[in-house]
C-alpha cells in the first residue's frame, strides 16, 4: 500500500491525528505541508525539547535566551552581544558549496534579525579521512562556500575547528556560528503583536528552491539523497549584504515592530512563528509575494526556502520611510498582509482562501517525544581499555611529530587563509594567534572573545564526561585570552533519536553539558539540534559543538598563545585529571579509540578560568595556552611555533609515564609564560584562587627541550621540525 | 581637507577606511553614495574594498557604470587624489582610469594574509612619507588579485614610474613565493601617468593600528594628508 500524503511529507499517524484535532477538519495540501515542515525535527525539536530543558538559560545579563533567532547578552554601557550556532550538515553533504554558503547566510540573518550588526563568523567542520578523494572535494567546496559567502558580505571569519574521523566520511558536519553587537535599545524580536500592523516581505524573490529542505534535514542520508539536491538552496551573498544594511538601517530608525528571517520552512515558519510569539494572527495575500518563477502555487510559495528574505511587522505610518530604505538598496519588497488578533494565519491566493490555520498549532503544536534510551554495548567495552598495557613509544620526537601533524591537530591555515578574517578591521587575535578569536569593539576599550569547540571522539567514549569537557574547553579557550565567558550556544549533532543507543548518547551528553554550564555559571542562550546524522546505518560520533563568547574589559590586555620573549618563565596552572583515553596520541600512534575519559571537577575549572582572567587583567602573563588535543607536547610545540621561540623545561613526572605526561589529555590545565619579575605576583594570585602552580623552565631561542625529573631528556628538537 | 569614501552596493571596507580617517587620523571624512555626482567638496576620494555588486560578472565590471564614476573622471582631471583599494583598484582598472586588468588568482582561491611590499616610487602624493628601501607589511584579501597588463604598457609604466608596489619576501626579494595572487611581475599597486590616482590590492587601512599588528598602512594616508596640507591638492 502506498504511503498516505502525510507520511510522504514525513508526518507520523498520531501527528496527523493531532493536526485533525487542531483544525477540526482535514487540512488541505498546502496546510498539511505547513504542518509537516513546522513539525519536522529540524523546526520543532520534538525529540529534544524535553531534554534541552535541563540547560540553564538564565543568568547575569541575559536579555534573550533560546526560542528567538539568537541569544542576546548585555555587556554593559548600553551594549549587548547576540550569537548563535546552527548546523547545515545535510545540504553540505550533497551540495557542499551552497550548503556551507547558505549555512553562513542563515546564521548571519539570525543575528541581524535581532537588530545586531554581525561582527564575526566561526565554523566547526567534520570530515572523513583525508585519503578519500570525496573528502578532499567536500573540504574544498565547503571552505570555498564559507569564504564565498562571508567574505562577500564582509563579516570576518575569525575562528573555527576542523576534525577528521572515519564516522564523518558519509555525513560531514558543517556548523556555522555568528556573533553580532547591538545597542540594547535596538533589540528586535521575531514577534508580530499589534493587530493592524502591516506585514512586509523584503529581499530575494521567492523561487521553487529548497522546498521541504527541513524535512530532508530530518532524515538519514541514503543513496537517494543525491536526488534531494533541489532541496538545497542557492545563496546570493550580495543580496544578503543589501538586506543586512537595509534591515539594520530600518531598526536604527525604529521603523520595525518585529522582524524574522525566512530560513528553514520559509514563509510558513516566519508567518506562524511571528504570529504565535506575538499572540497574534496574520492575514496575507500570496499574490503579492514577489516570485522568481511564474505560476507558483500556494504550496510552493509557503514552503519555498529561497534565501535572503526577511518578514517585517510595520506600523502604517512608518511604511513610507521603510520603502525609501528598500528602494535605495534596490531590494524587492511587498506589503503582503496585516497582523490580526484572532491567532489565525489566513492566506489568499488568486481570490481564494487557501490557508486557515491557528498560528500556535503550526508553530508550537508539535508533539514532544521522550524516546526510549539504552546504554550502548560499546560503552563499557571501550572504557575497560587499559592504558598501562600500552607500549611506550621508542622515539618521542617521532611520536610528537606524528600527533602534531595529524590532520585534526595540525594548523588549519590552509582553510582560514581562504576566509577574510580581517575585514571590519577589528580582529585583534587572528586565527592561530590565540585560543579564541578576539575582536575589539569600536568606540570602547572592550573586546569580545569567540570560539567553537567540540571533540566528538571523547563524547562517543563517554557522553556525560565528554559533554562536560566540551563546555569546559570552550569556556577555557575564552578565558585563556583573558576574557570572561558570558554564555554559550550549542549545536548538538547526533544520529537518529529513534535509535535508543543514540538517544542515550544525547541524554548523557546534554546532562553533562548542563552540569558544567551550571557550575561554570554560563547560560545557554541559543542553539540548534541536528539529528539523523547517519548514513548506511552508521551514525556519526555524538558531536555537541559549543560556541562560546566572552568579554574583555580592556582588549589591549588580551593574551595570545605564542611565547613572547627569551628568558620568560614557563609554568603550568592547574592540575586537572589526565588520561590517554580518547586522546589524539592513542588514535594516531596506537590506532585505538578507547579508554577512560578524564573527569572534570567543575569548581576547579571555574577557579582556574577566573584566575587566568585576573592575571590577564593585571598584566602578569606574557602568554597563555590551554593544553588540549594532543596534550602537553602539542601545546608546547604550538606556543613555540606561534612565538618563533623555543623553551628549556625540567618537568617532574612522578607517578606518571612519559607518554602519559606528554600526550595525556584532560581539562583544567593552562600553559603560561611570564616575565621572571612577575613570578611573585603570580604565586600570590594563584594562591588566592587556590590553583596549583608549577614553574617548568624558561623560554629560549630555537629549541624545545624537555627534561624529566627521572633524568632522561624526553625532547630536544629545533623549531624547524614543527613546520 | 576633506576625504570622501565611496559606497557602492556591496562595498564592505568602506567603514574601515571611514573610521581610520575619522578616528585614527582625526580627519574630515564623508561617505559618498555611488549615485552621487557632486564631488567638488572633496580633496581626496577613496574607493574602498569589498564586493561591489557581489563581484558578479567580474570584479568592478558593474560598479564602473555608477554615476559617481563619471564625476570621478573630472575630479581626477583636476589633479585631485583618488585611492582605490582592492575592489576599488579593480573598479578603477575596469573604468580605465588605471592601466591593466585582473584575472583570478592562479591558485583559484581567495587569499587573506600579510604580505611585504616594496615601494618602487616614493615621489607620489601617496608614498612620499615612505623611507627609501622601506618595506611595508600589510594584508591582502582577494580572489582576483592577479594583475595583468600587456608588455608595451608595462614598459611604459616602468618608464613613467607607474609601478608603485611589488610583492616581495621579507628580505625584499621579488620572488614567486612572495606573490599571493600570481600578479604579473609581482605588481601589487600602480598609478596613472599623472600620479594622482593610485590602485593597490593590499589593504593599508587594515595595517593602521598597533592593536591589529601593523601600522605600515598609515604611511599611505599620512602621505596623502601631508601632500594635501602642503596645498598641493
Amino acid at each position: 500500500m502506498e504511503d498516505a500524503v502525510y507520511q510522504q511529507m514525513g508526518l507520523k499517524e498520531d501527528e496527523y491525528k493531532k493536526i485533525l484535532d487542531a483544525l477540526g477538519r482535514e487540512p488541505n495540501f498546502t496546510e498539511l505541508g505547513m504542518f509537516a515542515v513546522m513539525w519536522s525535527e529540524h523546526c520543532s525539536y520534538k525529540h529534544s525539547r524535553k531534554i534541552l530543558s535541563q540547560f540553564p538559560v538564565e543568568g547575569e545579563g541575559v536579555l534573550q535566551g533560546p526560542g528567538e533567532n539568537a541569544g542576546v547578552i548585555d555587556i554593559g554601557e548600553g551594549m549587548a552581544v547576540a550569537f548563535k550556532i546552527e548546523s547545515h550538515n545535510h545540504p553540505s553533504s550533497i551540495e557542499p558549496y551552497q550548503g556551507a554558503a547558505t549555512g553562513v547566510g542563515g546564521i548571519l540573518r539570525d543575528i541581524f534579525t535581532m537588530g545586531a550588526q554581525p561582527v564575526a563568523l566561526l565554523n566547526s567542520l567534520r570530515f572523513g579521512p583525508l585519503d578519500d578523494p570525496r573528502t578532499s572535494f567536500l573540504i574544498d567546496r565547503v571552505v570555498e562556500g564559507i569564504g564565498g559567502y562571508g567574505n562577500c558580505v564582509g563579516i570576518p571569519t575569525v575562528a573555527g575547528e576542523i576534525y577528521f574521523e572515519e564516522c564523518y566520511r558519509k555525513n560531514p558536519l558543517v556548523n556555522a556560528m555568528a556573533v553580532g553587537v547591538l545597542p540594547v535599545e535596538m533589540l528586535s524580536k521575531g514577534a508580530a503583536s499589534e493587530a493592524g500592523n502591516l506585514v512586509v516581505l523584503v529581499g530575494a524573490r521567492t523561487g521553487r528552491d529548497g522546498i521541504h529542505g527541513v524535512t530532508f534535514a530530518s532524515e538519514e542520508l541514503n543513496d537517494n539523497s543525491e536526488e534531494k539536491r533541489p532541496s538545497v538552496q542557492v545563496g546570493d551573498p550580495f543580496m544578503e549584504k543589501l538586506l543586512m544594511e537595509a534591515c539594520l538601517e530600518a531598526v536604527r530608525k525604529k521603523l520595525v515592530m518585529g522582524m524574522q528571517d525566512l530560513g528553514g520552512a520559509g514563509l510558513t515558519c516566519a508567518v506562524t512563528e511571528m504570529a504565535s510569539r506575538g499572540g497574534a494572527g496574520m492575514e496575507i495575500n500570496l499574490d503579492r509575494v514577489p516570485c522568481r518563477e511564474e505560476a507558483m502555487n500556494a504550496y510552493e510559495i509557503m514552503l519555498s526556502e529561497s534565501q535572503e528574505r526577511m518578514l517585517l511587522a510595520v506600523k502604517d505610518q512608518n511604511l513610507e520611510a521603510l520603502q525609501e530604505i528598500f528602494e535605495r538598496w534596490e531590494l524587492p519588497y511587498a506589503v503582503i498582509g496585516r497582523v490580526t488578533d484572532d491567532g489565525m494565519v489566513r492566506a489568499w491566493h488568486q481570490g481564494e482562501i487557501v490557508i486557515s490555520v491557528p498560528a500556535a498549532s503550526v508553530a508550537e503544536g508539535a508533539p514532544a517525544y521522550k524516546p526510549v534510551s539504552r546504554e550502548p554495548a560499546y560503552y563499557k567495552k571501550r572504557r575497560s581499555f587499559q592504558e598501562v598495557a600500552l607500549t611506550p613509544p621508542e622515539d618521542y620526537h617521532e611520536a610528537l611529530l606524528k600527533v602534531l601533524f595529524s590532520p585534526s591537530v595540525a594548523s588549519k591555515e590552509w582553510a582560514w587563509k581562504r576566509y577574510d578574517h580581517m575585514v571590519r578591521t577589528s580582529t585583534v587575535l587572528l586565527p592561530g594567534d590565540g585560543d579564541a578569536g578576539v575582536l575589539r569593539m569600536r568606540g570602547t576599550n572592550k573586546g569580545l572573545a569567540v570560539t567553537v569547540d567540540g571533540n566528538g571522539r571523547k563524547v562517543y567514549l563517554d557522553p556525560y564526561r565528554g559533554g562536560m569537557l566540551a563546555v569546559a574547553e570552550a569556556t577555557r579557550n575564552i578565558s585563556c585570552t583573558g576574557a570572561k565567558p558570558l554564555g554559550i550556544t550549542d549545536c548538538l549533532n547526533f544520529g537518529s533519536p529513534e535509535n535508543p543507543e543514540i538517544y542515550w548518547q544525547f541524554e548523557e551528553a546534554v546532562q553533562g553539558m548542563a552540569e558544567a554550564c551550571k557550575v561554570l555559571g554560563v547560560p545557554v542562550v541559543s542553539g540548534n539540534v541536528s539529528f539523523y546524522n547517519e548514513a548506511e546505518q552508521s551514525s556519526i560520533y555524538p558531536t555537541p559543538v559549543v560556541g562560546a563568547v566572552g568579554l574583555l574589559e580592556d582588549v589591549s590586555a588580551c593574551l595570545s598563545m605564542g611565547f613572547k620573549k627569551e628568558g620568560d618563565l614557563v609554568a603550568l596552572l592547574g592540575n586537572g585529571d589526565l588520561s590517554l583515553g580518547g586522546s589524539e596520541f592513542l588514535k594516531v600512534v596506537h590506532g585505538e579509540v578507547a579508554g577512560r575519559i578524564p573527569d572534570l571537577i567543575p569548581l576547579q575549572e571555574k577557579l582556574l578560568q577566573a584566575l587566568i582572567c585576573k592575571l590577564a587583567h593585571q598584566g602578569v602573563l606574557s602568554s597563555a595556552h590551554d593544553i588540549s588535543d594532543g596534550g602537553l607536547g602539542v601545546a608546547l610545540a604550538e606556543c613555540c611555533m606561534a612565538g618563533g621561540l623555543g623553551a628549556d623545561l625540567a618537568i617532574s613526572n612522578e607517578g606518571m609515564r612519559p607518554d602519559q605526561l606528554l600526550f595525556g589529555e584532560g581539562p583544567s590545565r593552562v600553559l603560561v609564560s611570564l616575565p621572571e619579575e612577575n613570578l611573585e605576583r603570580l604565586e600570590k594570585i594563584a594562591g588566592d584562587y587556590n590553583v596549583p602552580l608549577v614553574v617548568w623552565g624558561k623560554v629560549q631561542a630555537n629549541n624545545l627541550r624537555v627534561k624529566l625529573s627521572s633524568g632522561e631528556t624526553l625532547l630536544n628538537m629545533p623549531l624547524s621540525q614543527f613546520t | 581637507m576633506k576625504f570622501g569614501v565611496v559606497v557602492f552596493p556591496g562595498s564592505n571596507c568602506d567603514v574601515d577606511v571611514y573610521y581610520l580617517l575619522r578616528d585614527v587620523l582625526e580627519g574630515d571624512v564623508e561617505y559618498i553614495w555611488h549615485k552621487e555626482s557632486e564631488l567638488h567638496r572633496f580633496d581626496a576620494i577613496i574607493l574602498p574594498g569589498g564586493f561591489s555588486y557581489g563581484d558578479y560578472l567580474r570584479p568592478g565590471a558593474i560598479a564602473r557604470f555608477s554615476p559617481v564614476m563619471q564625476s570621478l573622471q573630472d575630479f581626477v582631471e583636476k589633479g585631485k587624489l583618488v585611492l582605490g583599494i582592492c575592489n576599488g583598484f579593480q573598479i578603477l582598472a575596469e573604468a580605465e582610469m588605471l592601466p591593466g586588468a585582473f584575472c583570478r588568482n592562479t591558485h583559484l582561491q581567495f587569499r587573506c594574509s600579510y604580505v611585504y611590499l616594496k615601494v618602487e616610487n616614493t615621489n607620489l602624493p601617496f608614498t612620499r612619507e615612505v623611507g627609501t628601501g622601506q618595506l611595508l607589511q600589510m594584508p591582502v584579501a582577494n580572489a582576483d588579485g592577479n594583475y595583468y597588463v600587456d608588455e608595451v604598457q608595462l614598459k611604459n609604466m616602468h618608464q613613467n614610474g607607474q609601478v608603485v608596489f611589488r610583492y616581495v619576501d621579507k628580505w625584499g626579494e621579488n620572488s614567486p613565493a612572495a606573490n599571493p595572487s600570481g600578479a604579473l611581475a609581482n605588481i601589487a599597486g600602480v598609478c596613472n601617468k599623472r600620479g594622482n590616482v593610485l590602485g593597490m590590492m593590499p589593504h593599508p587601512e587594515r595595517a593602521a593600528d598597533t592593536l591589529l599588528g601593523s601600522e605600515d598602512g598609515l604611511l599611505i594616508f599620512d602621505s596623502m594628508l601631508k601632500y594635501l596640507a602642503a596645498g598641493k591638492g
